[in-house]
């Protein structure tokens, strides 16, 4: 699987060079790389790393915790499963990650030039402030004048460096004839610097360079905020797409990539393995689990000339596969046409900052312009003097606290979600999240795991329990290990059993005290299928008996469903499997609302009927089938373990295993949008007051540089409340 | 006032100072694993092999 890195430095392999011991340790060549999902503290990191090193071959091990990663520079023959096993036994959760998908160099340039501003500014700031600060108290004539003159120096430069962002963002927006946040920003910044340059020329008595700068200085750090939880955001769906390795293994043994893939050729897939493609299978029979693509938890039969989709896991024997359509044209991709269509809906969705700026960018340029307006009326053309008083009335009432207010409460809320293991991909989801009033569940590999669980033991005579799980136990069939499992944990002592043979897609014979026995296939063993999942066993003429099976839950589902119905939402369960099987699992759950055997249309089309009643629909789901309706809902959810493709369109994806962060992620994002309009309030508040004294020309640098600074406080903290009480 | 004329370019150094030493900070990336860097200094472990 991971043989595609080979290491770049061949003396490296050969051994560490005998100069530098002390850094042979060091991570210099990361061949592997491991997602821990699961460690979260100093005792992890050297226990991790202890563990890695143990491991024969393993030159360095590097855990990195913020990223929950660890980078691995090993010898040629290590095998990546041996350490994810290693690490599994020694109680860390571990998955390989495609090293090639993950690409940080990008994002971190962006990271990095965005830090470099806010240095910049600020440093420049602090220098101007602590000139301004001797203007306030007081310098005057030449003093004062080279003093401004220093600021000019400092501010004029640092301003054009730092407010690229602002000023380029603003260009573009003006380009297309819209307004957006960055041009009044730009304006302010701009007209600021420019109007305390030409006061400066003219030994005026103020200048508002500090101000200009504390403007970009703060709106940067709320620009860093908002990238921070962005690229924490896709560099953990980077990660999640890393875990696909996407590979295919000819019939001739050679592996290629799936985009080589050609029409007419033979695959092979090993049982486990998932279906890359599309195709007919023409040598081998198996078993097929269609729970991704249709919600069926039952397992269907694959034998020769059988169709097969890609997405589908193969289960027990080997296949065989003709390739009819891979790539684009598989089953898997053409579903992205219906996702198409229902993503434009939720693309008119405006956030809460795009409404605030509607109102706000348009009201300050008025307000600027009454004021100058009036002033020059109200001095007899005095330009300076009413300039001056329209430039103070933009600076005072800076966009500051609006362009902290939301980030600054999705940089704590997100920051919070994702301890809780849930990971937001998109910005406006926590807005439209709070929105939600009904909650539909997907069943098969949402609220259950797609994991079988024996569910009538008790009835099963005890003879037949102990053939049944000598049957069993030599099988990597789901249903079997299940049975194993069940048996085993009921103490049956296991029958002796003679030629145990497994016939692929049917089931498992052998013989026991001479007479035939048989576990498998209802169509295999002349029995009657059941409804619901089921393995039957015939001894000898017997009537066959019939195993049947429970999906298991998913960890947190009940804890989740209690949790949303506790907030006052409707929870409905829409499933593709048997009505048996969602009845056991709504009643399991305590969903009293649920619907069986829908296609992935019907998913979607109930999604866009409870829309279209008013509802605000909140969608979990994992398969290729609840895709649609996913895209559909207002806002959705699905596991990590989902399709990538489905993971593409959700807007949120559980990282863990557990369902339970489902009720504290609509808590905090009720919360967050509450936050986000008291920061809007704050922010108004400070400018209810400011506006008048700088209407009245009453407006100083100082008392500029007091609003401005306190208002950010004031916004910061009020999102910080966020990360507190869990 | 006259002292000004050494205090505002002393000044203007030592935040001089502070910015580079920033830039460095940010060149040897020494914000890549924040989290762990935390922790790390807690354990007994020494750290011989950091990442460069």
């Amino acid at each position: 699987m991971s043989e595609v890195q080979i290491s770049a430095c061949p003396a490296c392999v050969a051994g560490p060079a005998a100069k530098d011991v002390a850094h042979a340790r060091d991570v210099r060549d990361t061949r592997f790389v491991l997602s821990l999902p699961a460690i979260y503290c100093a005792a992890c990191i050297s226990g991790v790393e202890r563990e890695l090193t143990k491991q024969p071959g393993v030159r360095a091990a590097r855990v990195n915790l913020t990223l929950k990663r660890a980078h691995i520079d090993a010898d040629e023959d290590v095998s990546v499963d041996d350490l994810v096993s290693a690490l599994t036994q020694a109680g860390y959760e571990a998955y390989e990650l495609d090293a090639g998908a993950i690409s940080a160099t990008e994002t971190d340039r962006r990271g990095r030039a965005i830090l470099t501003r806010i240095a910049v500014s600020g440093f420049a700031m602090m220098n101007v402030m602590l000139l301004s600060v001797a203007v306030w108290s007081g310098a005057s004539d030449v003093t004062r004048d080279m003093f401004h003159w220093i600021s000019a120096a400092i501010a004029l430069p640092a301003i054009a460096y730092a407010g690229q962002p602002f000023f380029g963002s603003a260009f573009t927006a003006l380009k297309a004839k819209r307004l957006n946040m960055d041009v009044p920003i730009s304006l302010a910044i701009l007209l600021a610097g420019g109007m305390s340059l030409y006061e400066t020329f003219e030994s005026g008595a103020h200048a508002y360079f500090d101000a200009a700068l504390s403007l970009t200085f703060f709106l940067l750090a709320g620009r860093y905020l908002d990238y921070r939880t962005r690229s924490v955001a896709r560099s953990a769906a980077e990660e999640l797409a890393a875990l696909e390795v996407p590979r295919v293994t000819l019939a001739d043994g050679r592996v290629i990539s799936i985009t080589e893939v050609e029409k007419g050729a033979l695959i092979r897939v090993v049982p486990g393995a998932r279906v890359p493609v599309d195709g007919i299978v023409m040598e081998g029979a198996s078993e097929v689990d269609r729970s991704w693509l249709t919600g069926e938890s039952l397992p269907a039969l694959a034998e020769v000339d059988t169709i097969v989709s890609a997405g589908e896991v193969n289960l027990t024997g080997p296949l065989v596969v003709k390739v009819t359509a891979a790539g684009a044209d598989s089953s898997l991709h053409r579903m992205a046409d219906l996702v198409a269509m229902a993503e434009t809906s939720r693309n008119r969705y405006t956030s809460l900052a795009d409404r605030a700026a509607r109102i706000y960018a348009p009201a300050v340029h008025l307000l600027a312009l009454g004021a100058f307006i009036g002033w020059m009326i109200a001095t007899g053309g005095d330009v300076r003097h009413a300039l001056n008083i329209a430039v103070a009335v933009l600076i005072i009432t800076c966009p500051c606290a609006l362009g902290l207010a939301v980030p600054a409460v999705t940089t704590a809320a997100s920051g919070r979600l994702f301890r809780a293991g849930m990971l937001i991909k998109s910005a406006t989801a926590l807005e439209r999240l709070a929105e939600v009033d009904t909650v539909v569940f997907d069943k098969t590999g949402t609220l259950t795991e797609g994991r079988p669980e024996l569910s009538n033991l008790a009835e099963i005579p005890p003879r037949a329990r102990g053939i049944a799980m000598a049957l069993a136990s030599g099988s990597a069939h789901p249903l079997s290990s299940a049975l194993f499992a069940a048996t085993r944990a009921a103490d049956v002592i296991p029958a002796k059993l003679t030629d145990i043979r497994e016939v692929p897609g049917q089931g498992i014979e052998a013989r026991c005290d001479g007479i035939s026995v048989r576990l498998g296939r209802a169509g295999w063993l002349n029995a009657v299928a059941k409804a619901q999942t089921a393995t039957y066993l015939k001894i000898g003429d017997e009537a066959p008996l019939a195993f049947t099976f429970v999906d298991h839950l998913r960890a947190g589902a009940a804890e989740a469903v209690t949790a949303l119905k506790r907030q006052g939402k409707d929870v409905v369960l829409l499933s593709g499997d048997t009505a048996a099987a969602v009845a056991d699992i709504a009643h399991r759950v305590g969903i009293a609302a649920w619907d069986a055997d829908c296609l992935p249309e019907a998913k979607a089309l109930r999604v866009a009927e409870l829309t279209r009643s008013g509802r605000k629909v909140l969608m979990v789901g994992d398969g290729l089938n609840d895709t649609a309706a996913l895209a559909a809902a207002h806002v959705s959810i699905s596991p990590a373990s989902a399709l990538e493709a489905t993971r593409v369109v959700s807007d949120m994806v559980l990282l863990g295993k557990s369902l339970a962060p489902l009720g504290e992620a609509t808590r905090v994002s009720i919360s967050a949008t509450r936050r986000i309009k008291e920061n809007f309030a704050i922010a108004a508040g400070y400018n209810m007051i400011a506006i008048p004294i700088a209407l009245a020309g009453f407006a100083t640098p100082l008392a500029a540089a007091l609003a401005m600074s306190l208002s950010s406080i004031t916004v910061s903290l009020n999102a910080l409340r966020l990360r507190g009480k869990s | 006032m006259n002292v000004l004329v050494y205090l505002i370019p002393i000044s203007l150094l030592l935040g001089g100072i502070g910015l580079v030493a920033f830039f460095w900070s940010l060149r040897t990336r020494q914000y890549d694993d924040p989290q762990g860097d935390a922790r790390r200094i807690l354990t007994g472990d020494y750290d011989d092999h950091p990442k460069e």
